[in-house]
């Protein structure tokens, strides 16, 4: 862990506290070079302190941050190098788009000739693909188009570390999916660490190849997207990071088994480790096949239907357990290809898929 | 249908606009255009004003050319003065002071004007008067110091007097600054004064530019300030305007005077405005 040359960023033993409020602690974190890591987590589980504490907008109350190998306690936001893109860009309104990009540029000591300034700024435009824009003002520009902007002042420098926070979330969903893809491919292209601050499970798993999932102050899992799907460590990640049912379970004293709270005992899915006793079991919709089966281990009647095209959403309400939802995919319902509301229908699923975690 | 909707439209326009229009009409329209046929007239044997027409009044405004002058450089100079005052103060109140205490400070700001301007100008009289700071100095032996009645006594009295008018914009412009702009500029590698000078000066030139020309405008018209700190030496326009309607009673050459004032300010406010309007503009303050 503490072979800082491979690693970007490292928060080791972090807490910050504002007076008697704690806003993280025991923030342990080793971000590879080159890797692009999401801080996920609900509004206020602290994922944005942990981002201003290595732009250096905050400074640790204990721990240390370092960035590279350097530890990077006490230096100021202006002595770092890593560059971010704020929440609603906070773009300079009374400079051009340029002028904005060559910003940071222009800080550079030794200085760098107007010339050269130029020049790069102009490359970090077209790199967004915003080449002739140049001239225009911000207050111009439509948000995707300043959201390129901000993008093109933060990494013009050349940063070790490009932050991000929140930097989609002004976007609407066609934009967002387009800069999603535009975030990774730039991301490949510079071979630079990013950091990304998001409340949104969906960005942080696209975009990511490293999710480290954050609430009330503490990092609750930390793992490359599929691996937090697929295996929650806490019944709150499997909540948070994509849809899930829950069941209330038991874990039976001695036999390998869960029976779940409508009696129906299941197998002990193996990576389970739970003690005997009370516990809660996870299971993800689209883990769940509908089978027109009066023997299928779950028996309930569709409630609710959501046609998605791809794929539809159903409303289970599941006798004994009460509303399941279940994601088919359009060919996994045998013989007709949608399941009618008020139908009865059978729930079969691999207890392996189950997430057993203790209540 | 839209044709009514428009003359309804129209109509609550006017109903809103008529009263201030009514006063500004009667109470500036008016006087404005008597003061313009005053100008032109002459003085009445007993005083007042005698119709006629006639350049004779403007013919005659260097007799009072050391008012203008007191007033053209001195109100400047005193708002700029403000500025360099006010600006460390409004940036202290707006960034630098705890939140907490934020408000009570800048109600201190206001408080003074709770007090008449005359009796505050009253109080510098004594303190600047022999029997103020002039007494102390003469008792470590520093004797004979002059400080009212100069031209240094009107500056401090407008300094005093209008820096609460030159504070505020420059606060509100400062408090109303995004402090992500902030964040973002030291993010891209800008020390503190870098910072100040590239984002937070030129985001407060809006306020700036109000407080001065509020303060100047202001100070054009000055009369109480320069009559009981600058004695009878530091005159301004507006008290030869007073001297000449209400001791000498010559109507038309206070009238000349006022109107040639109302010209050179309305010059100067146009001259400022393009200046302005360039500067925000283009906003090129380039200075890192």
């Amino acid at each position: 862990m503490t072979s800082a040359s491979t690693n970007d960023i490292e928060f080791r033993s972090v807490a910050k506290r504002y007076g008697s409020v704690t806003a993280v602690s025991g923030i342990n974190l080793a971000v590879p070079k080159g890797a692009f890591v999401a801080l996920l987590g609900p509004s206020g589980c602290g994922k944005t302190t942990c981002l201003r504490m290595i732009g250096g907008f905050e400074q640790p109350s204990e721990g240390m941050v370092y960035i590279g190998e350097q530890p990077m306690n006490g230096v100021p936001a202006y002595r770092r190098p890593v560059n971010m893109v704020f929440q609603q860009y906070a773009l300079f309104p009374h400079l051009d788009v340029e002028q904005n990009v060559a910003y940071g540029l222009k800080q550079m000591r030794p200085r760098i000739g107007v010339a050269e300034v130029a020049s790069r700024a102009q490359e970090a435009l077209e790199m967004v693909r915003l080449g002739g824009f140049g001239k225009r003002r911000i207050h111009e520009m439509s948000g995707g188009q300043q959201q390129r902007v901000a993008l093109a002042r933060a990494i013009v420098n050349k940063p070790k570390v490009l932050l991000l926070d929140e930097p989609l979330a002004a976007l609407d969903k066609k934009l967002r999916t387009a800069m999603q893809i535009e975030l990774q491919s730039l991301q490949r292209e510079l071979g630079i660490t990013f950091v990304l601050v998001t409340h949104d499970q969906e960005e942080a798993l696209s975009m990511s190849d490293l999710v480290c999932v954050m609430n009330t102050g503490r990092i609750v899992q930390v793992g490359p997207p599929q691996e937090i799907y697929d295996r929650p460590s806490s019944l709150f990640v499997a909540d948070f990071v994509g849809k899930t049912n829950r069941i209330a379970a038991t874990i039976e004293p001695g036999a390998n088994s869960v029976r779940l709270a409508n009696g129906v005992g299941l197998a002990k899915p193996a990576r389970a480790n739970g003690t005997a006793g009370a516990a809660m079991v996870a299971l993800r919709p689209e883990s769940i096949r509908l089978v027109r089966d009066a023997t299928a281990t779950l028996q309930g009647t569709v409630t609710h239907r959501i046609f998605l095209g791809s794929s539809v959403e159903y409303s289970v309400e599941v006798d004994g357990l009460g509303d399941f939802l279940v994601t088919a995919d359009r060919r996994s319902i045998d013989e007709s290809d949608l399941a009618e509301p008020g139908e009865r229908i059978g729930l079969r699923f691999d207890p392996n898929a189950m997430h057993v975690f203790p209540a | 249908m839209r044709a009514a909707m428009n003359t309804k439209r129209n109509l609550v326009t006017a109903a809103l606009i008529a009263p201030a229009a009514a006063w500004l009409f009667v109470f500036l329209v008016l006087p404005f255009i008597a003061m313009l046929v005053f100008a032109f007239g002459e003085r009445a044997p007993e005083g007042g004003y005698q119709a006629a027409f006639t350049f004779a009044q403007f013919a005659n405004l260097p007799a009072r050319a050391t008012a203008f002058w007191n007033t053209l450089l001195l109100a400047p100079a005193g708002a700029l003065l403000c500025l360099v005052v006010a600006y460390p103060t409004a940036y202290y109140l707006a960034v630098k002071a705890n939140p907490r205490y934020r408000l009570m400070l800048v109600s201190l700001v206001v408080v003074p004007f709770w007090t008449s301007l005359l009796v505050r100008t009253y109080a510098w009289m004594y303190i600047l008067g022999s029997r103020g700071i002039p007494n102390l100095l003469a008792l470590i032996g520093i004797e004979d110091v002059r400080l009212l009645n100069t031209p240094g006594a009107v500056l401090l009295g407008i300094v005093y007097g209008y820096l609460p008018l030159m504070i505020m914009p420059i606060y509100v412009s400062l408090e109303m600054l995004d402090r992500r702009l902030l964040e973002a500029s030291a993010d891209l590698g800008a020390k503190p004064v870098s910072t100040f000078f590239g984002v937070t000066l030129p985001l407060s030139l809006p306020g700036v530019m109000t407080g001065v020309a509020l303060v100047t405008i202001l100070l054009l018209g000055e009369y109480l300030i320069p009559q009981l700190l600058g004695g009878g030496k530091v005159f301004f326009i507006g008290n030869a305007l007073v001297d000449l309607f209400l001791q000498s009673r010559n109507w038309p050459f206070g009238s000349a005077i006022a109107v040639t004032l109302v010209a050179v300010v309305v010059v100067v406010l146009m001259v400022a405005m393009r200046i302005a309007w360039k500067v925000a503009g283009t906003r090129q303050v380039d200075l890192v």
